[in-house]
């Protein structure tokens, strides 16, 4: 314990980032998030980082998307109508394959919404967030540690694959204080760039930064290769933590808060002496499809927990072929389901089991 | 003798630009200063989403191709993950005016230290000449097919004036590509906002007054000469900001 | 074991310092802790919360809907949480700013004119403080060994000069 400190899941995501290597930070102040943006501008310019608040979501993507066009690692964050402005932008760097960090602290919408927790962002994050075929790899923190861990994961994944990495969490994640242990020495992995626009030193042949693609063949071309990369994401990158599945007959599908309450409930069914697990996705795309598909086989039916109005459940039914029911538990606009709401439904759902 | 050549800053490759249109003498112009200057192998260009998209394929250097008036932001951050670079945008009157308002005006307040060429031709030309911000009152293009109507959509934007006002800019400079000496000024002012930058002074925007024969459906001599009529009364010639000689 | 508390008041009257010392100190002595705002426009003067858990076990929602102790710190807060607290749980009330008595009668409630204490030991910003000991001598949510090491953490290193009268706050809370 003698290394855990206190933080807030925003503040812990900004450190942690800065422990990868990121030392370029560019957002707007939106609530509830802007702890990121204060952490980052107390800290950047003590250890020589950037740290600009930007005139606009849409300048700060642009700006993010100016330094990793010189290969540095650099982020921006922002909650949902932020993160709207910012698809342009998303767009434009899976277009050039541009690695970055982008933290969204969901509040409840659509449009200026609320700013109480919300996880109603799912669509837009996994199905690509933005004009174009394109996806993120979108990342569903549910705890303030996982919160650091998952930044450091997303910056290695976004260079790894060259691609937009997204910390898809909602206002509770972010407000909340959980000890959280950060190491000083995170390992970071080097990848090389030689794309880089940093410079010819007139010793090469210019390097270009761009997502313009004039003849059809070769953006076709161009777009397939990118799904190609996909693929090979989706193989290897699936996260998700099961938690009491042994036996289950229940499987409840939850993320983030949702997941934390959703446990309480499952525990509480156990005592009961209902046979009901939790399966938690920690990457939202990639969709953890071999563990619910896995899943699809033993269980009788899904229940998905959500505070949206059940775009999960979508790729539930995808990744279990549709082999069971999934049944919605939700609350949307800045509610959170309680865990007595998700165990009324489980008891609903077993009381319905053959 | 000196033989007349193109600029090493400038690629092999044929510009796409319509005949008679002053893109290619001010992408020329920047090559210039960038060969005269030596900055090639540090420079990195941004180009705009407009007529000159394509510029990343024209200048030499390191080329980066932003969203539609975003050059300035991601110049920016260009600028600050890489300080001992040089940066430049180079936009048209859609990209910076309009669409990019606000990161112009941003930069400039910043005094970010890029380099701006701004070209100015009163209209879209990549999409067919539709109004821009800066068309001139009673100024006939596709969407404003019975002239530009102030009372309906305002006036046109004189950008160096107006970012004049700001305590942040450098330098502001307004020239114009319609005839030998109007060229040779323009090279020196894009010189000196590229030594600018080179010597951390801030932002430098120069603004071209230039033509676009195609969709102001003229020949390219007639387009100079209403260059000349029309476009230099409403948006003047000179320096409007330098802070160099507000020092003095 | 596990201690959910509920501190409500007025923004502006250290409800979510007092939160982040009981989460801290829950740290220093090895639980398992959450602390978790209302966050909103209310900066100051309006209505402020905050739910810590302190546990022996992992904590699964960091969500307070029924609170084992609630700091009633104004008479909104008494009278939006009172019914939540659970059977058997406890309220603590700064009965110089709430004049009315708890109503139930299956919790146990405790009187502290902490507003008043506070600014008997010239300390007018520390009422909350005064709760916290109050409640660290009425439940065991956290210990009252080790004040100092839990204080620290939580008052920054320029107003360390605070240290000693948080402290005093809380002992005078203890002992009354």
């Amino acid at each position: 314990m003698a290394n855990k400190v206190l933080m807030k899941g925003n503040e812990a995501i900004a450190e942690a980032a800065i422990k990868a290597g990121c030392m370029h930070y560019f957002g707007y102040p939106i609530t509830p998030q802007t702890e990121i943006a204060a952490y980052m501008a107390k800290k950047m310019p003590k250890i020589g980082g950037v740290f600009l608040q930007a005139e606009s979501e849409v300048a700060a993507i642009n700006m993010v998307y100016g330094v990793s066009s010189t290969g540095k690692r650099v982020m921006t964050s922002s909650s949902s109508p932020g993160i709207s402005l910012k698809s342009e932008g998303l767009s434009y760097m899976a277009g050039s394959d541009l690695p970055t960090l982008v933290v969204n602290v969901e509040r409840g919408g659509p449009g200026l919404g609320g700013i109480q927790p919300s996880q109603s962002d799912y669509f837009q994050a996994t199905k690509g967030g933005g004009h174009g075929d394109f996806h993120m790899i979108v990342l569903a923190p549910s705890s303030v540690q996982e919160m650091a861990d998952l930044t450091i994961k997303g910056f290695d994944l976004a260079d790894k694959y060259r691609m937009t990495s997204m910390i898809l969490a909602d206002g509770t994640m972010g407000q909340m204080m959980e000890p959280v242990e950060i190491s000083d020495d995170v390992q970071i992995t080097k990848y090389e760039k030689p794309w880089a626009t940093t410079g010819t030193n007139c010793e090469r042949k210019h390097n270009i930064v761009n997502s313009l693609s004039l003849v059809p063949e070769e953006l076709e071309e161009l777009n397939y290769k990118r799904y190609e990369k996909y693929a090979q994401i989706k193989e290897n990158e699936q996260m998700a933590e099961e938690f009491m599945m042994d036996d289950a007959e229940i499987c409840v599908v939850a993320f983030g808060i949702a997941a934390r309450v959703s446990q309480n409930a499952v525990v509480e069914a156990r005592k009961q002496g209902i046979k009901v697990g939790l399966i938690r996705p920690i990457t939202l795309w990639p969709f953890p499809e071999k563990v619910l598909s896995k899943a699809a086989d033993k269980v009788k039916a899904f229940i998905s927990v959500e505070l949206s109005m059940g775009q999960m459940v979508e790729d539930i039914k995808l990744a279990t072929s549709c082999k069971k029911p999934v049944e919605l538990c939700n609350r949307v606009g800045g509610m959170i389901p309680s865990p007595e709401q998700v165990l009324a439904k489980i008891n609903e759902v077993k009381g319905g089991l053959k | 003798m000196k033989v007349f050549e193109k600029p090493k800053a400038l690629t092999d490759a044929p510009f796409h630009y319509c005949p008679g249109c002053t893109h290619g003498i001010i992408h020329r112009l920047v090559a210039e200063a960038i060969d005269e200057l030596g900055i090639e192998g540090k420079t990195i260009g941004v180009a705009p989403v407009g007529c000159a998209v394509m510029a990343y394929n024209y200048f030499a250097c390191d080329m980066i191709e932003a969203a539609h008036g975003r050059a300035p932001a991601v110049a920016t951050g260009v600028k600050r993950s890489c300080p001992d670079n040089i940066v430049f945008t180079y936009q048209g009157d859609g990209d910076l005016a309009s669409i990019g308002m606000a990161e112009t005006v941003h930069s400039a307040a910043r005094n970010e230290n890029i380099t701006v060429i701004f070209v100015n031709n009163a209209i879209y030309g990549m999409t067919g000449g539709q109004m821009a911000p800066t068309s001139l009152p009673g100024q006939v293009t596709q969407t404003s097919p019975y002239g530009r109507d102030v009372n309906h959509c305002g006036y046109p934007v004189k950008v160096c004036e107006m970012l004049a006002q700001l305590e942040g800019p450098e330098y502001l400079e307004r020239v114009a590509v319609n005839n030998v000496a109007n060229i040779r000024k323009a090279g020196k002012a894009i010189k000196k906002a590229f030594e600018n930058q080179i010597n951390k002074k801030g932002f430098s925007l120069i603004e071209v007054v230039s033509t676009c024969p195609t969709n102001w459906g003229m020949k390219p001599t007639d387009a100079l000469k209403w260059l000349d009529e029309n476009m230099l009364p409403y948006y003047p010639l000179g320096v409007y900001k330098d802070r160099s000689k507000e020092e003095k | 074991m596990s201690t959910q508390i509920l501190i409500a008041g007025f923004g502006g009257q250290g409800v979510l310092f007092a939160g982040k010392f009981l989460a801290y100190k829950g740290l220093t002595e090895g639980k398992q802790v959450s602390w978790l705002p209302s966050y909103g426009p209310e900066m100051r003067g309006g209505t402020a919360n905050c739910s810590i858990i302190l546990s022996d076990d992992p904590i699964g929602s960091p969500i307070v809907s029924n609170p084992d102790v609630l700091f009633a710190m104004n008479l909104p807060s008494l009278d939006k949480y009172e019914n939540d607290v659970k059977s058997g749980g406890t309220i603590i009330v700064d009965s110089t700013l709430i004049k009315r008595k708890v109503e139930r009668d299956d919790v146990n409630v405790f009187y502290v004119p902490a507003t008043q204490m506070a600014a008997d030991i010239s300390a007018p910003a520390l009422a909350n403080m005064i709760m916290v000991g109050k409640a660290i001598k009425e439940t065991n949510a956290v210990s009252f060994e080790g004040l100092e090491e839990g204080i620290k953490k939580v008052v920054p290193p320029k107003k360390a000069d605070m240290i000693s009268l948080n402290l005093k706050a809380i002992e005078t809370g203890y002992n009354m």
